[in-house]
């Protein structure tokens, strides 16, 4: 190797590379500075979303704090002004509701879940993995007049048995989707260890399969649960709500949603204060639900970055 | 050679536990009725959605079908919506759906997009189920319970500050869109509380999406000397693209069929304004509205046509942006 | 009547072949993955099964107990005759055919909702008449003594299974395996997720186990299956190439190809 020349004195910059070498500095000034200003202005923006929830949590708890009392949770909506109003019946109506939606709509979900899982190739599959997303996304309100025109108009009465299958109507689809996944996720090899021991398909399906995707379906149900319980629309024509104890499935019944609609409708100040209070233990519900369900399948999912 | 005797004898032996007096050929033999009425059961459930939803659309067809009618095609266009003469026309209440959904959008797209780069680019790990949590909250209130908020909290907002600044301060006054009386229940304040619902689904989706870019997107547009928006802007965004628009269009379709909160706070008037801060009607709201003292059959098959039209428009629009979201979740990210 | 078709050194026991497969063909949709297979598996007797990745064998082990075609677009063509009985006959419901033939795989399985009881005493639930408690707990102590666990977990058979480590989790599976009393035992490479000193447990126990019954070992150890079988069959992309005697096939086997593999210069 011969050693290296003598370096050469550096050529004097032209004028035109003097320009562009400016050029470029600037350039890459202003392209750090626009950098830096869209990491404020992202920043800003989760600030931004994060405010509404905040906002939201904070009204709730001020103004239906002071609403919340033995009273609310176990006397009967009274007129304004006569006192010891309370919403025992929209509670255990949401129950009731609830508990008909939970009936119907379980073993329906966990059912076509557990085939959509089983036979995940077949057309049907595809077709009801589709149609059941977009069953997700059908407004509430259609839903609700769908159950109405069903359910309440050839019998000429609101019931809360209309109001529960309106709601396990919304539940279907998001119990069969949460359930197919969860079942998915259990591994074929114990499938075939039970196979192998001549399990049948069935008794592969529910004491193996189902038994090992447990606590992911209960969360998925718990979730579609907490979702459910909050609607109103589906409610607004087929529970209709009801003013006094329901002692029948075919009688009307009262809701907390329904009940938090109606009050802050009213003019009244003490029905809007119900109204709060209300709505306090129903988002406290959903919040402790969807904790919980976070919390539950926090393992399974992922939150990195791709590859 | 030993002779099926032997054999016989030690499946015997082997299997005493077994034994219910048949033979190894007896006893393998039959089909599983279990496994089929299993397989009818689920089957059957499975069955029931696309029953369910088949039902749901006939049904609300049926209903609807005497107004359709009756009022043909200019049942979309007509701004007459009269009861009393019986004359039905869900322009406003179309027009409406749209107008909020557009500006709903309009301002939830950024501001989710916003949050969802944050926690993909920006934030450290620790933050990312955190904040990404607080946010898809927002999808866990009830509709009911952001209307009950909007009317307390964001109207009176509105109508003190928000409104008085965009017409006086901004000076937008001048144009039609914010003009006219500021009473709080208005298509604005319906599009702010519909962005806020909408939010969350936009930004979980985006979230979901800008995280399955590979990371070799981004280290090599850093090598070429990027800086970090720009990484962002020209090789992480364009990536997770079709994934975003999904996400929004998904937005869209929760933004057409929300009915409590908009109801709540639209004001809920048929006329047709260009101003936003005038009340309106949406589709869902006016069936919310109106069903439960509808005066006659017409009118009720005319709040049924409205929900047909609902559901037919939601269901394109999911059936749209599930399509893109799949496509993204089998495309760029790898191979099935 | 069977006949003995393989040909070689004749076996010193009259042993009669308890699972014998006639021209066993698997498919992936259109890929044969077995083409055209017949061995016979004799009774107390080892046979191992190797071959380089990919070349069938865990594919025609999971004929053997009809487990192959629980797959989409899996088929199969050909007889498996268990103690003269065409498994593959029609009207032969293949959840009994399991019944009788038990399996282990690679990795070990056990039910993670279960005990370790009650993972042992899984098989026993299907069985026609189901043993009573007492009866089971015989027999789940009698299946972890064979499968050489029963003194590491005698005291805590209550506890979850999961709780096991790997290689008892996979002696667990053996278990639970023997417990049903099966005519034949599968095994899918058993010790391939094990460390040396559980697979060294494991090969001692499938030696013991030639006592009782028929044993079918998948193996990509050469060492292991030579340590382990009495008769060794030799797979090469889907092709069953040779049977034969364990010591025959590591000394002079038949075919050259067999050489090549087991002489290490290709696998």
């Amino acid at each position: 190797m011969t050693a290296p020349a003598r370096p050469e004195q550096p050529q004097r910059p032209t004028l035109r590379q003097r320009a562009v070498a400016e050029r470029t500095v600037r350039t890459l000034v202003r392209r750090r500075v626009v950098s830096a200003l869209m990491t404020v202005v992202v920043a800003l923006a989760a600030i931004a979303t994060t405010l509404p929830l905040l906002f939201i949590l904070y009204h709730l708890a001020s103004e239906g704090a002071s609403a919340i009392s033995v009273d609310f949770f176990t006397k009967l909506p009274k007129p304004v002004g006569v006192g010891g109003a309370g919403m025992a019946n929209a509670i255990v109506g949401t129950l009731t509701l609830l508990a008909i939606a939970c009936a119907i709509g379980l073993p329906v979900g966990i059912g076509a879940g557990l085939y959509l899982a089983d036979f995940k190739g077949s057309r049907l599959a595809t077709l009801v993995r589709f149609l059941a997303d977009v069953l997700n996304g059908l407004p509430s309100i259609v839903l609700g007049i769908f159950a109405w025109e069903f359910l309440v108009r050839p019998v000429k009465h609101f019931s809360a048995l209309a109001g529960g299958i309106a709601l396990a109507a919304m539940m279907i689809p998001m119990v069969t989707r949460t359930t197919e996944e969860m079942v998915r996720l259990v591994p074929n090899a114990l499938r075939e260890a039970a196979l192998a021991l001549g399990y049948s398909r069935a008794r592969t399906a529910i004491t193996v399969v189902l038994r090992t995707a447990t606590a992911g379906i209960v969360t998925g149900v718990l979730v579609a649960v907490a979702r459910i319980a909050g609607e109103t629309a589906p409610l607004m024509f087929t529970a209709f709500g009801n003013t006094f104890w329901s002692l029948r499935l075919t009688e009307p019944i009262a809701a907390l949603p329904l009940q938090i609609f109606e009050y802050a409708k009213s003019p009244y100040d003490e029905w809007h204060q119900l109204a709060w209070a209300a709505a306090m233990v129903l988002i406290v519900v959903v919040l402790v639900i969807s904790i919980a369900a976070r919390f539950v399948t926090r393992g399974r999912v992922g939150g990195g970055h791709g590859d | 050679m030993s002779a099926d005797g032997s054999a016989a004898a030690t499946t015997a032996a082997a299997s005493s536990d077994r034994t219910d007096g048949r033979s190894l050929g007896e006893r393998i033999v039959g089909s599983s009725v279990g496994d089929r009425a299993y397989v009818a059961i689920i089957t059957g459930f499975a069955v029931c959605v696309p029953l369910l939803l088949a039902f749901i659309f006939i049904e609300v067809l049926l209903a609807g079908w005497p107004a359709l009618q009756t009022f043909g095609f200019g049942f979309l266009t007509s701004a007459t919506w009269d009861p009393v003469h019986r004359q039905f026309g869900a322009g406003p209440a179309i027009f409406g759906t749209i107008v909020t959904s557009i500006i709903a959008l309009i301002i939830a797209t950024p501001l989710a997009l916003g949050v969802a780069v944050f926690l993909s680019e920006y934030a450290p790990a620790w933050m990312r189920q955190p904040v990404g949590f607080l946010v898809d909250l927002l999808a866990a209130i009830p509709s009911v319970v952001y209307g009950l908020w909007g009317i307390f909290v964001l109207i009176p907002v509105m109508r003190e500050h928000v409104m008085p600044f965009l017409r006086d301060t901004l000076g937008l006054g001048a144009t039609p869109f914010f003009t006219g009386p500021m009473y709080g229940n208005s298509v604005l304040a319906a599009s702010v509380i519909l962005a806020i619902m909408v939010l969350p689904y936009i930004s979980a989706v985006s979230r979901e999406v800008l995280l399955a870019v590979p990371r070799s997107q981004r280290e090599a547009a850093l090598a070429l000397g990027a800086t970090r928006w720009e990484m962002i802007q020209k090789a992480v965004l364009p990536y997770a693209r079709s994934g975003i628009i999904g996400g929004v269009i998904l937005g869209l379709g929760r933004a057409l069929g929300e009915t409590m909160a908009v109801t709540m706070l639209i004001g809920n008037s048929h006329e047709v304004s260009a101003s936003l801060f005038a009340p309106g009607y949406t589709m869902a709201s006016l069936i919310a509205n109106e069903f439960a003292e509808a005066s006659d059959d017409l009118h009720l098959s005319a709040l049924m046509a409205v929900g047909f039209v609902l559901l037919v428009v939601t269901l394109i629009v999911n059936a749209i942006a599930r399509w893109l979201v799949w496509r993204v979740a089998r495309g760029p990210k790898g191979a099935p | 009547m069977v006949i003995d078709a393989a040909p070689g050194p004749a076996s010193p026991r009259l042993a009669s072949p308890r699972l014998r497969a006639e021209g066993l063909t698997a498919w992936f949709g259109a890929t044969p993955a077995v083409k055209d297979a017949s061995i016979d598996i004799r009774d107390r007797e080892v046979t191992a099964i190797i071959g380089p990745s990919g070349c069938g064998k865990s594919t025609f082990l999971r004929c053997l107990n009809r487990l192959h075609e629980t797959v989409a677009t899996a088929r199969v063509d050909g007889r498996v005759l268990l103690d003269g009985r065409n498994i593959y006959a029609n009207g032969v419901n293949p959840i009994e055919v399991r019944k009788f033939i038990g399996m282990v795989f690679q990795r070990p399985t056990p039910f993670p909702t279960m005990s370790i009881r009650d993972n042992v005493a899984a098989g026993l639930r299907v069985m026609n008449p189901r043993p009573n408690g007492r009866r089971t707990d015989e027999i789940v102590e009698r299946a972890l003594t064979r499968a050489a666990l029963w003194d590491e977990v005698r005291d805590r058979l209550k506890e979850n299974a999961t709780s096991l480590s790997g290689g008892q989790q996979q002696r667990l599976c053996i278990a639970r395996a023997l417990a049903t009393d099966p005519e034949v035992l599968l095994l899918d490479e058993p010790t391939a997720s094990l460390d040396p000193i559980s697979s060294q447990k494991v090969e001692e126990l499938v030696y013991e186990l030639r006592k009782d019954m028929s044993v079918v070992i998948v193996t990509h150890n050469m060492q292991q299956a030579a340590r382990v079988s009495d008769v060794t069959a030799f797979f090469l992309l889907g092709d069953l190439l040779e049977v034969s005697p364990t010591k025959q096939i590591f000394t002079a086997p038949k075919d050259s190809r067999t050489e090549a593999y087991v002489t290490g210069r290709f696998g």
